[in-house]
């Protein structure tokens, strides 16, 4: 399983990765594995507040619909246009064109309680 | 963990693993959902030949000079217009009319039966049928001894000629003897995705070379998410999510399959009477006209502004690209190009009566 060197993750298998104080979000390379064929999904709407810990989106396979949960807080400032037309793109670009939302931080310090790769990967392994 | 009641297994269960399939729970058995993913397997069926291992399903076997009058007295399809060679497919009532169970009669001889069953029945049914013994027949529950796998899609044929070395029969609803490998088995055409095909009912010894024996012919295997999708795209009612004792046969559109001109089968009186005074409700199949997510059970139908109904099977439909379902209606709003609602978190979204099967091959 991929888990890139340079993102943050959340146990309930959500990646971040922050630039500028904008974090960008989706579901790590094992999350789709596990979910498979990825047929829907439902994003925040920009201007919406996320919380950490807190479900903000849905994606649906052709077998079954899961919560999203916000790695960190913050307001919605983009969400992922193409995955409307291609939400496979969670499948097959999972930390790329598979991202799902991004949002402006309001509480940097919730990024510290987020896992490392190192972690992540420990986690998935078990 | 219910160790009083621990997950049954399959005879192919380690083919299962093996092949990479995803283990879950169906009712009491760890059963694959899928190997390859579901809408991969569900074209392979549509497009060429996949294999799904249907051993949970329960084998009956029923003989003597009183099975055809026994069954014809319980079940709901007329057993004495089959031909030997001939299969039906039936129900098993209660004395109110509800659905207990869908089933398969095959006519393996002029007083020989096998009923194939729903897994999570097997139970039920047995002793429902033991309850009530007839005059000059056997009974036996052989579940446990015979293995069985569905061979379905346009291909089917050739996986049958490869693995038989005979011709599939060409007719559906047929059953016949075969030899496999020097195992006799039973050919049935049959199936529950709207494919050509057949099943193959064999003892629980034979399943593994089987199995491998099918693949090899070319069939994918395939688990119960695929089965699900293409069944519920043919408007197949699922026992436990489409049919249950709160439904008569007739609100699930099964009437073709229940003769009310035989002289009694249990739960004939509730359906006359369901048939004098009015069906409570339909149930219709329903497609989404909009981009919308998958639908699943219990998703609520609006109609005119008000709830009228709720899902009892749902997915996105992998041959239609569209939300699929089948939901119990009032009979005045189950009429075909009745536009409805289904609700799906919070949001409604444009659906329509429409005529099963939901899906039809291009011509």
């Amino acid at each position: 399983m991929n888990v890139p060197d340079d993102l943050k993750y959340a146990e309930s298998h959500e990646w971040i990765r922050v630039e500028d104080g904008i974090g960008t979000v989706g579901i790590t390379d094992h999350a789709q594995a596990e979910l498979t064929d990825i047929v829907f999904v439902e994003p925040p709407k920009a201007g919406d507040a996320a919380e950490a810990g807190a479900a903000i989106a849905v994606v649906e396979s052709v077998k079954a619909a899961s919560d999203i949960y916000s790695p960190v807080s913050g307001e919605i400032v983009e969400t992922n246009e193409a995955l409307n037309d291609d939400p496979a793109l969670l499948n097959t670009d999972p930390f790329g064109g598979g991202w799902i939302y991004k949002l402006r931080l309001t509480d940097f310090s919730q990024l510290d309680a987020l896992k490392s790769p190192e972690d992540y990967r420990a986690q998935i392994a078990e | 963990m219910n160790l009083e009641n621990p997950p049954r297994r399959t005879p192919l269960y380690h083919c299962h693993v093996a092949a990479g399939g995803r283990i879950v729970d169906f009712a009491g058995w760890e059963m694959p959902v899928q190997y390859s993913g579901i809408l991969d397997e569900h074209r392979a069926v549509r497009e060429a030949v996949g294999v799904f291992d249907i051993s949970h399903m329960g084998e009956f076997f029923v003989e003597g000079r009183g099975a055809v009058a026994w069954l014809d007295g319980l079940l709901t399809n007329r057993v004495a217009k089959l031909a030997v060679g001939e299969a039906q497919y039936s129900l098993m009532l209660d004395e109110r009319g509800g659905v207990i169970d869908d089933l398969i009669v095959y006519r393996t001889g002029s007083e020989a039966f096998l009923l194939i069953v729903n897994a999570a029945k097997i139970a039920e049914d047995a002793a429902w049928l033991r309850a009530r013994p007839g005059a000059d027949v056997t009974f036996v529950d052989r579940s446990d001894d015979y293995a069985a796998l569905a061979v379905q899609g346009p291909l089917a044929g050739d996986v049958h000629e490869r693995v038989f070395g005979t011709a599939m029969p060409s007719e559906r609803n047929r059953v016949a003897a075969a030899n496999f490998d020097g195992v006799p088995v039973t050919v049935v055409t049959t199936g529950y995705t709207g494919e050509e095909g057949f099943e193959i009912v064999a003892p629980a010894a034979a399943a593994e070379t089987l199995w491998d024996a099918v693949i090899a012919a070319g069939a994918k295997p395939c688990g119960l998410g695929a089965r699900d999708t293409l069944r519920l795209e043919m408007g197949y009612p699922l026992n436990g999510s489409d049919l249950s004792p709160e439904r008569s046969p007739l609100e699930a559109g099964l009437g073709f399959f229940v003769d009310l001109t035989k002289p009694e089968f249990v739960g004939k009186a509730a359906l006359e009477e369901q048939r004098a005074t009015g069906l409570p409700s339909r149930l219709a199949a329903l497609v989404v006209e909009e981009k919308s997510p998958p639908i699943r059970s219990h998703y609520p139908v609006w109609a005119d502004g008000v709830v009228v109904g709720e899902t009892c099977s749902g997915a996105l439909s992998p041959s239609l690209g569209c939300g699929i379902a089948m939901a119990y209606l009032p009979p005045d709003l189950a009429k075909i190009g009745q536009r409805v609602e289904i609700e799906v978190r919070g949001k409604r979204y444009a659906a329509s009566v429409r005529k099963k099967p939901l899906y039809t091959r291009a011509a």
